[in-house]
């Protein structure tokens, strides 16, 4: 878990940089310091689970099996892209990883996530679905549509906020009529909620594990509160001067990858097999920049394609 | 000797769903009202009790996560049939029908497919009011990605339905209100309709007529007036406005040199708009006479008849738009 992690915080740098760089263009929404909740909860899962994923979904998408360089190849515009160039940043989609979008219309994938429980149900599965949103997402109707249907028809679908305090600019508190944005809000439709620390990526998986155990047993729906922070800003190069400095160090310091890394030194894990993973996940990610940067440009004959099922777009006879 | 069977376009709307739902057991329903009161407008009697409370569902009122979920189970399996019980109320859940659905495929590089139909109760003609009565499958034929149904017959109900289930891509069925309780042949089993093929119902040398569900009877009934007053008109029931068949259109124009376009949409953005701008463009050469489009009212859609028949096309005013070209 700790090297996926390792990974996916040397890829959002990666992007980071590219993005000063002018060879990612349009936006970028980084993970950086939400690592915790994607990686923890994606080794509680099956392969065969399903998630759902907003716009900032880099690390939902590597955490089920994108690699880095795809992902890279993507906001790079590059043919070998996640979605050859023709997703971008905000739509990263893993299909062969059940990881089935980004999403970037707040709030839009939970009631889909709902709608991927109940076929699960329907054709018998016990397969789950994880739908991951921001703190923002929990004042747009389609939250509040997902959490009743999901209740009421007691389907196997996690809803896991990762609440980083902010919606956009805004401090979540000033828009929302609730202390906790998501768990206050589930026992209205008798969801059982769980606040964690979403930078603990073993509280993490603990709680996904029970939640998922609990769905696949047709005990319904559960909410997870994961209360995590960005490192960067909302998206592009935003420098988040809306943030209190000192909120920035708290959080800076209560580091998942440094959480993560004094778990497994508890465990016996010794500094040098550490410092072997972080070397381990510099290589990939640099190989991955390399890989992505020589890549050809997005194909000009994939511009009419895949809009039908059939691979093509035509409208009219 | 075996009578063809008569049934309303209403029960065609359940019979073509159930023929479906019986050679194919990832078909689901769900919407407001749909199972146990068997739909408002009672298009979906019988399919509770046929197929049972796994494969009908009754949703709370909550477009989007109706829609949102149709999506979610098309995209893991299934082939579901959601109902939106009005079509004006797909401005409620309009993110799925013009953000999510129709984009999924395209942006994901092709990873995913969205087989679901949504169906809906389209058009005036009842007295609803404005927001109960809007023909809106012009909507859709503003976003890439979606295909659009809208039959005129029980028969075509039938065949379309089938089709549009069977699809892999996204379908707006439109079931046209104002003709539930018109009637029709029954299908045989197995009838299946291609999407994007219009139906030539009346053939005719002087003018073409194309009409899109309950505008094809109003072209129709036109097109016996003008016969009495020796004007051939030719009506072309376009079936589908995604794919659009435009090379129906297009042969039927070569032979008769005239076109009016008969829509329920409002003048301003009615789906004539673009099968004129192909006519023009293509045919050109065909034309004899300027092109007339006989559309609604740039107006919402009034509650009382006097005033909805001032705004929607009627026989009258389809009669005088064609003798106005053959006049030309």
């Amino acid at each position: 878990m700790y090297e996926q992690m390792a990974v996916i915080r040397r890829t959002e740098k990666a992007a980071y940089d590219l993005f000063l760089a002018g060879l990612v263009k349009g936006t970028t929404h980084l993970a950086s310091g939400h690592e915790a909740i994607a990686v923890g909860a994606s080794f509680a899962l099956r392969p065969d689970d399903y998630v759902f994923a907003t716009y900032r979904g880099h690390h939902h998408a590597i955490a089920r099996g994108a690699t880095p360089e795809a992902c890279l190849a993507e906001l790079m515009q590059k043919a070998t892209g996640l979605c050859k160039g023709k997703g971008g940043s905000m739509h990263l989609t893993w299909a062969p990883g059940n990881m089935l979008g980004s999403y970037a219309i707040v709030g839009a994938h939970l009631p889909i996530a709902v709608g991927a429980a109940w076929s699960a149900h329907l054709r018998g599965t016990s397969q789950v679905a994880v739908a991951f949103f921001g703190d923002g997402a929990t004042n747009i109707g389609a939250f509040h549509e997902a959490l009743n249907m999901a209740s009421i028809w007691k389907l196997p679908v996690i809803f896991v906020c990762e609440n980083n305090l902010y919606m956009e600019y805004t401090p979540i508190g000033a828009v929302t009529a609730a202390d906790h944005p998501a768990a206050d809000r589930a026992p209205a439709y008798r969801i059982p909620a769980k606040i964690i620390d979403g930078n603990d990526v073993i509280v993490v998986r603990d709680t996904v594990a029970e939640a998922a155990a609990r769905a696949r047993a047709g005990e319904g729906p559960t909410v997870i509160e994961a209360e995590t922070y960005r490192h960067y800003g909302h998206s592009r190069t935003d420098p988040a001067k809306y943030r209190p400095a000192e909120e920035v160090e708290r959080w800076l310091k209560h580091d998942p990858l440094d959480i993560a890394r004094a778990r497994l030194e508890a465990l016996g894990v010794t500094p040098d097999t550490i410092k072997s993973i972080d070397e381990k996940a510099d290589a990939i990610v640099a190989a991955a920049v390399d890989a992505a940067k020589n890549a050809p440009v997005a194909d000009v004959r994939e511009a009419l394609t895949d809009v039908w099922a059939d691979g093509g777009s035509a409208w009219r006879t | 000797m075996t009578e063809t069977e008569i049934i309303t376009y209403r029960e065609a709307v359940a019979e073509g769903i159930a023929r479906e739902m019986r050679r194919d057991p990832t078909v689901v329903c769900l919407g407001e009202d749909i199972a146990a009161a068997e739909g408002v407008f009672k298009t979906t009697v019988g399919l509770l009790k046929e197929f049972g409370p796994r494969r009908v569902w009754d949703t709370p009122i909550s477009e989007q996560a109706i829609v949102g979920a149709a999506m979610g189970a098309a995209m893991t399996g299934m082939r579901p049939v959601a109902e939106i019980m009005f079509s004006d109320f797909f401005a409620v859940c309009w993110d799925y029908v013009a953000n999510e659905i129709p984009k999924a495929r395209y942006m994901t590089g092709g990873q995913v497919t969205v087989p679901l139909v949504l169906r809906t109760a389209n058009g005036g003609g009842l007295g609803f009011g404005a927001q109960h009565s809007q023909a809106v499958e012009n909507w859709a034929l503003t976003i890439p990605g979606l295909k659009i149904v809208a039959p005129s017959t029980p028969a075509d109900v039938i065949g379309l339905m089938a089709a549009s289930i069977r699809s892999d891509d996204p379908v707006i069925f439109c079931e046209h209100k104002g003709l539930f309780a018109t009637k029709g042949p029954k299908p045989p089993e197995g009838h299946v309709v291609e999407l994007g093929k219009a139906n030539i119902v009346r053939e005719g040398t002087d003018v073409t007529l194309v009409g899109l569900a309950s505008t094809v009877h109003t072209a129709l009934a036109a097109a016996e007036r003008l016969a009495a007053d020796g004007v051939s008109a030719e009506v072309i029931d376009l079936r589908c406005l995604i794919p659009m068949d435009l090379s129906t259109v297009l042969a039927s124009v070569g032979k008769t040199s005239r076109l009016v376009t008969v829509e329920e949409n409002p003048y301003q953005g009615g789906w004539g708009a673009t099968l004129v701008s192909v006519v023009v463009d293509e045919g050109f050469q065909l034309l004899d006479a300027p092109v007339k489009r006989v559309a609604s009212e740039n107006v919402p859609l009034p509650f009382a008849d006097t005033l909805e028949e001032a705004v929607i096309p009627t026989v009258d005013k389809v009669v005088a738009a064609v003798k106005s070209v053959v006049n030309f």
